[in-house]
């Protein structure tokens, strides 16, 4: 454990909030001795974990390793316990969830969470970028840049077709596509995708990775990963978690070499 | 077409040319509507159709307007609002006001004859020296009361809204909520505390803005008035619900956690669109009293509440349209089946009313979960794919 923080932070202790606050700076995201216990549970122990801007980063670990907690984590959807996540060099644990997604931290969930009756367009326009107040949605037009954005966005993942079908008639695939789609529109700093790759096909699946790796180079993404030919095919560094603490860091090889990592995951 | 995939418009795009054809067959209907609701004052003008129907048809219309407030909070947001009554009648009241401060008055304070019977002589008050409360005060003025009787409403919605979105109570919470303050209200309403009349309610009404209730006139033009209202608020909800407004309240409906994590925040647009359907169930309200010629607590009992989103399921849930369907077409059901008739030498008899809208109720939640125009739109959507 102790290997793997001083990896983070480069043999630096952080001790005091001030040297945390200037440390985090280094890293687009940065958490520090979190813990989230529920009852009695602690299903997240993480001494530090930092990512850095433009980076992808993997989170693989076996079923309740702490991967959606560690998302509930950074977006504010649940409390930790104890520790601070840093965002940009700014504390954002105590922050609301609407405000976290404000400053720049869109989520995919692990089942796509879409407006199931409004159109694939809808969904989209209510993902654009600006502002969310009432008046502004009261008198919001459909520009042509927003249009040709959208339309864009959607020709990349094959929904051109069905920009008027509403998102309950899509199939799996398209509905793993357009939450994507939508976080990608809304423009955010920070992009944590919750299992990209659950139930698709091997096909739907390789799409689902050039879109990430095309990403990269603007967007800071975590991706929360079960597959590990999917993750293969992301070739990033790669966190694994394992009963809510961080097992070790490092490439796809490396990881998949190591004696602790092929224990938990063969082990259950 | 095996099962339908793609919504009308998606097939429009794809090569059926049939946006015109469904528009026109909704834009019949909607002047069909019209045609008939203006016909009806004309045929009493020439004494065809008794003055009673054009006030009956007056009074359905204010519930239509009811209908479509709670269509926007129910309907398009999800949220199950069990206060819409509650709303009516504080827009019933201050109308109901308003019309006593301008019928017979009593003593040299002007107490409103309707007050004559209950009128309690509170410490300090004498006979003949009766003062009444300052809160009447504001609905001698007939622009005041409009305007009040609509803002009081829309203002409590507001209020419960606000404290109710904020703390994130929800779904059936929400709905025991709104009904356990209805219940409230009619408990106060229905004590003479305020010098409403208690359950005896506000009547005795004798003129509206200077002039004679009695009047076949002013019952044409009360009923003129419901209607451009009905048109008018018909409108609004429609370019509301058509906005991007529109379409945040229907994302609330279908998930409101995603919602939040896009950026929006919920609980102020609940809000808003809870206090809009307060202030129209308000103007229903102001609508409604002068042509019932009363208003009393009864209109915050809980049959009300229920009946009211009765309608709106029975005509159909999201649609606009529907909801004012619903509300006539259940109100006629009403003004039917509680009279007594005898077919084939069996009696009906008006109490089983209350079973025909209980077995409706089910009906339409078991069989036709999108209400009467879900029939509509399926038999649109036909015409649509086969031309």
């Amino acid at each position: 454990m102790t290997q793997t923080s001083e990896q983070a932070t480069g043999g630096y202790s952080l001790e005091s909030p001030t040297v945390n606050a200037l440390w985090s700076r280094k890293y687009l995201l940065f958490l520090h001795n979190v813990t989230a216990v529920f009852d009695g549970f602690t299903a997240l122990d993480i001494d530090d974990i930092g990512i850095r801007h433009n980076e992808l980063r993997v989170v693989i670990g076996p079923n309740g390793a702490g991967k959606s907690t560690l998302c509930d984590v950074i977006t504010g959807k649940t409390r930790p316990t104890t520790g601070s996540v840093y965002f940009d060099g700014e504390e954002i644990t105590r922050l609301s969830d609407a405000e976290i997604v404000r400053r720049g931290i869109g989520r995919k969930f692990q089942t796509p969470a879409l407006f199931d009756s409004l159109t694939v367009y809808e969904n989209m326009e209510l993902s654009l970028p600006g502002p969310k107040g009432i008046f502004s949605a009261l008198f919001a037009t459909r520009r042509k840049v927003e249009q040709d954005r959208i339309m864009a966005l959607l020709e990349r993942v094959k929904l051109a077709d069905n920009v008027n079908t509403e998102a309950r008639f899509l199939s799996h695939g398209q509905r793993q596509w357009l939450a994507i789609s939508t976080l990608i529109l809304s423009d955010p700093r920070l992009l944590l995708i919750d299992e990209p790759a659950a139930g698709l096909t091997d096909a739907e699946t390789e799409l689902t990775a050039e879109l990430l790796l095309e990403l990269r180079d603007k967007h800071t993404l975590i991706v929360i990963e079960h597959d590990m030919d999917f993750v293969r095919q992301l070739d990033s560094p790669v966190t694994v978690l394992c009963d809510g603490k961080v097992m070790t860091e490092g490439t796809m090889d490396e990881v998949r070499r190591n004696e602790e990592v092929i224990e938990a995951y063969l082990g259950r | 077409m095996s099962n339908r995939v793609y919504t009308v418009d998606a097939l429009i795009k794809r090569g059926y040319r049939t946006k015109s054809t469904v528009g026109l067959l909704n834009g019949c209907v909607a002047a069909l509507f019209l045609v008939f609701a203006l016909m009806l004052p004309l045929l009493a003008f020439y004494g065809l159709v008794p003055i009673e129907t054009v006030n009956m048809a007056g009074r359905y219309l204010a519930f239509g307007i009811v209908a479509m407030g709670l269509d926007l909070i129910w309907g398009y947001t999800g949220i199950l609002s069990l206060c819409q009554s509650l709303f009516f009648a504080l827009g019933g009241y201050a109308m109901g006001m308003y019309l006593a401060h301008h019928g017979n008055l009593f003593g040299p304070n002007g107490i409103p004859e309707a007050l004559y019977v209950v009128y309690p002589y509170a410490i300090g008050e004498s006979k003949g020296m009766e003062v009444l409360p300052w809160f009447w005060m504001p609905f001698k003025s007939f622009n005041l009361t409009l305007l009040l009787g609509m803002l009081i409403p829309g203002l409590l919605a507001g209020v419960i809204g606000f404290f109710g979105f904020i703390s994130r109570v929800r779904g059936v919470y929400f709905a025991i909520l709104t009904q356990a303050l209805t219940v409230a209200a009619w408990m106060f309403f229905s004590q003479n505390n305020m010098k409403f009349c208690g359950t005896n309610g506000l009547t005795h009404f004798k003129t509206i803005a200077g002039h004679s209730l009695r009047e076949d006139p002013v019952k044409l033009a009360l009923y003129g008035a419901t209607l451009a209202s009905l048109v008018g608020v018909y409108v609004l909800c429609s370019l509301l619900v058509r906005s991007r407004f529109g379409r945040v309240l229907v994302a609330i409906r279908d998930s409101e956690v995603t919602l939040r994590f896009t950026g929006y925040q919920p609980f102020a647009y609940k809000t808003a669109i809870f206090a809009l359907s307060g202030a129209i169930a308000g103007l229903a309200g102001l609508l409604y009293t002068p042509q019932a010629s009363i208003v009393t607590p009864s209109y915050m009992e809980a049959r009300w509440s229920i009946l009211m989103v009765v309608w709106v399921a029975v005509g159909g849930r999201g649609s606009l349209g529907g909801a004012v369907l619903g509300a006539l077409l259940v109100n006629l059901l009403y003004n039917t089946l509680t009279s007594q008739h005898t077919v084939l030498g069996v009696t009906w008899k008006p109490d089983y009313w209350q079973f025909v809208v209980g077995l409706l109720f089910v009906f339409v939640v078991l069989v036709l979960p999108g209400g009467l125009v879900s029939l509509w739109k399926k038999y649109t959507e036909r015409i649509a794919v086969e031309t």
